[in-house]
């Protein structure tokens, strides 16, 4: 694999409803023991659960923080409410350089004070980027549907404007958000009452065909693939296009040997064929894709030899 | 009282005229191509067309606005430049834009032209649509259908532009311009191509016990009973299982119309500007009928008559309608 010592690996927010015990767990070892140099940290999807775990958000920082990677904290995609317009407008006054935005009324509470812009922002193209980057922005993470030449050309126009630029490589694809909670109507209820039902689900709930094919995966108001997307194959190739930064998606599994997975794959101390077989076995029976990637429906996997 | 104008959709020069004849205050269309998000085959104007379009508007006291609302993936922008300096040069009223890159790209070159904020910039909140406003210069938004009616009032005086809200056709379930759905079982984005459940991929199945299944991509998407009308397969309005609901639901919501008819007196109360209506990939008949029933509607509540509606119930899907989230919090 093409390895360049410039890649960082990252781990982005969770997007799940996991209880503030199993964060902190997941954290400290993620802090000891996970091969990634950056940490995205906050409630991205649901404003309600924010109250769960933001007090221990100073404590997890700096316990990355003593694990030497660096924290950047993620904003609301969805504001709407004014409990979650304060949130953004709270996050956006932060003095720290290193907060993400996926809201435009983030974009408008920080100005041009330096910040990162999120996967929820669709920076698709190089003239938004360019836009953004006179805005403050300092990195950029893709929208994870988009195709491999529409990366190559948006990452060169970010690295030519001194951007980091960042895609997803592992987990679940966002698909779609929504003002509606499909957790609480799975159950019977509405957002307002939905006595936090998401919590039973670790890793998004199942949706199947009425023909029993896996099809999508329900996370409050958040739609996800069913299968995890994995781009280890086609890393080597976003590297030398001039993908800075590389994003692994918290999924219900052992993310720290899926970290060391990624971080093998790309010192090249673990052959490509070797390391996807060590990804595959900790994803147990969960399907991978990389359709968007190679311009196809996201949910396929193209093979190796035929993505070339 | 605002101005309540009445916006339609126009997916060909037919339509298009249809609608202006009809008592449309203005028509909203798009090119033959990825930069707008009704890029479905058989619809929209070539730049001949959208000349000869923009007269007849004009000539008629309506105006034209023209969809460039997609996003363009890198590498492929000057696509969405070139069609927005052909809308420029043929006159039309105002650009529906979604992508930064673009409206930043017309308010430079196209000083003076008219922005307004498509629903698929999904801005939902005071300080996202100021962040347009003010950056953009954007005139009116098309406010995303997930908001109460207090919701919009409040909205309203915090933000320097027009609002402009749906009103009747497709209910849109998901955040629009946030939503790869389409994408992932079909490979056409609907973001980057325009593309909502393409008719290419769509694919009805007939059992041998009568019933019907609609697939998209080879995906069973709904089933229906052998007296069932079978419905289009759209990804948002399909039935699943989950553990506890082995018997199939619709998970994210049923196939339904969004109607707000009765809404009408509220909404021009709360300070919306103007009522679009959706539907460009709808018939000529459609058209006529739904634009000459509002526009009726409309002229009634603002003489402060009350208006007549039960027409628009016979030409929503499936006779199902919903007022959505305008009418209450609990549709969340």
């Amino acid at each position: 694999m093409a390895v360049s010592d410039m890649t960082k690996l990252t781990l982005g927010p969770i997007a799940y409803h996991w209880s503030a015990e199993t964060r902190r767990d997941f954290y400290a070892r993620i802090a000891d023991e996970a091969p990634v140099d950056e940490v995205y940290l906050g409630e991205v999807i649901c404003s309600k659960r924010a109250p769960f775990h933001e007090g221990d958000l100073p404590a997890t920082i700096e316990r990355l923080e003593r694990g030497g990677k660096t924290v950047i904290l993620s904003s609301l995609a969805e504001v709407m409410l004014k409990r979650e317009r304060k949130a953004t407008a709270d996050l956006a006054s932060m003095d720290s350089p290193e907060i993400e935005i996926n809201n435009a009324a983030g974009l408008f509470a920080r100005g041009k004070r330096p910040h990162r812009i999120g996967p929820f922002m669709n920076a698709y193209n190089e003239a938004t980027i360019a836009w953004m980057a006179a805005q403050g922005a300092t990195h950029v993470c893709l929208p994870a549907e988009m195709p491999g030449p529409a990366i190559a050309v948006a990452a060169a126009a970010a690295r030519d404007l001194g951007l980091g630029v960042e895609v997803q490589v592992f987990g679940r694809v966002s698909l779609a958000v929504s003002a509606r909670c499909y957790h609480a109507r799975a159950h019977g209820r509405t957002k307002d009452n939905c006595q936090f039902v998401c919590e039973e689900d670790a890793d998004g709930m199942p949706l199947r065909t009425t023909d029993d094919r896996p099809i999508l995966r329900v996370n409050g108001i958040q739609t996800q693939s069913e299968s995890y997307m994995d781009l280890m194959p086609e890393a080597g190739q976003m590297i030398a296009c001039g993908i800075t930064h590389l994003r692994l998606m918290p999924q219900a599994i052992d993310m720290v040997a899926v970290a060391t997975v990624f971080r093998d794959a790309l010192d090249s101390t673990r052959g490509l064929d070797a390391a996807e077989a060590a990804l595959r076995e900790l994803c147990g029976g969960t399907s991978f894709s990389n359709g968007f990637y190679h311009g196809q429906a996201g949910y396929r996997r193209i093979a190796a030899a035929a993505a070339v | 009282m605002s101005l309540a104008e009445l916006i339609c959709p126009a997916g060909t020069p037919a339509a298009l005229r249809t609608a202006v004849d009809a008592g449309a205050d203005a028509v909203y269309c798009g090119f033959q191509d990825a930069t707008n998000a009704r890029n479905f085959p058989g619809l929209n104007f070539t730049p001949d067309e959208l000349a000869a379009s923009v007269v007849y508007a004009h000539e008629r006291g309506a105006k034209v606005l023209l969809a460039l609302n997609t996003y363009p993936p890198a590498g492929k922008v000057d696509l969405w430049r070139q069609a927005a300096d052909t809308g420029a040069r043929l006159g039309v009223d105002a650009f529906i834009v979604a992508d930064m890159g673009v409206a930043d790209y017309i308010a430079r070159s196209h000083p003076g032209s008219r922005l307004h904020l498509s629903v698929q910039a999904a801005a939902s909140s005071p300080e996202a649509i100021r962040y347009y406003c003010e950056n953009f210069g954007v005139k009116r938004v098309v406010l995303p259908r997930i908001l109460t009616i207090p919701e919009i009032r409040e909205i309203r005086k915090e933000i320097p532009c027009e609002i402009e809200t749906f009103i009747f056709g497709n209910h849109g379930l998901m955040v629009e311009g946030r939503c790869s759905l389409t994408n992932y079982l079909t490979g056409q984005s609907t973001n980057m191509d325009g593309v909502c459940s393409p008719a290419s991929d769509v694919e009805y199945k007939r059992h041998e016990d009568g019933s019907m299944s609609s697939q998209l991509a080879g995906f069973t998407i709904d089933c229906f009973g052998s007296d069932e009308k079978a419905g289009y397969p759209t990804i948002c309005k399909g039935r699943y299982t989950a553990s506890h609901r082995p018997e199939g639901y619709y998970a994210f919501e049923e196939p339904i119309s969004l109607n707000l008819s009765r809404l009408l007196p509220d909404l021009i109360d709360a300070g919306v500007h103007a009522f679009k209506i959706e539907g460009r990939q709808r018939s000529k008949s459609y058209v006529r009928g739904v634009v000459s029933t509002f526009r009726q509607a409309v002229d009634d509540i603002r003489a402060g008559r009350a208006a007549n509606i039960a027409d628009l119930v016979a030409l929503t899907e499936g006779q199902k309608q919903t007022q959505g989230a305008f009418e209450t919090k609990k549709w969340r």
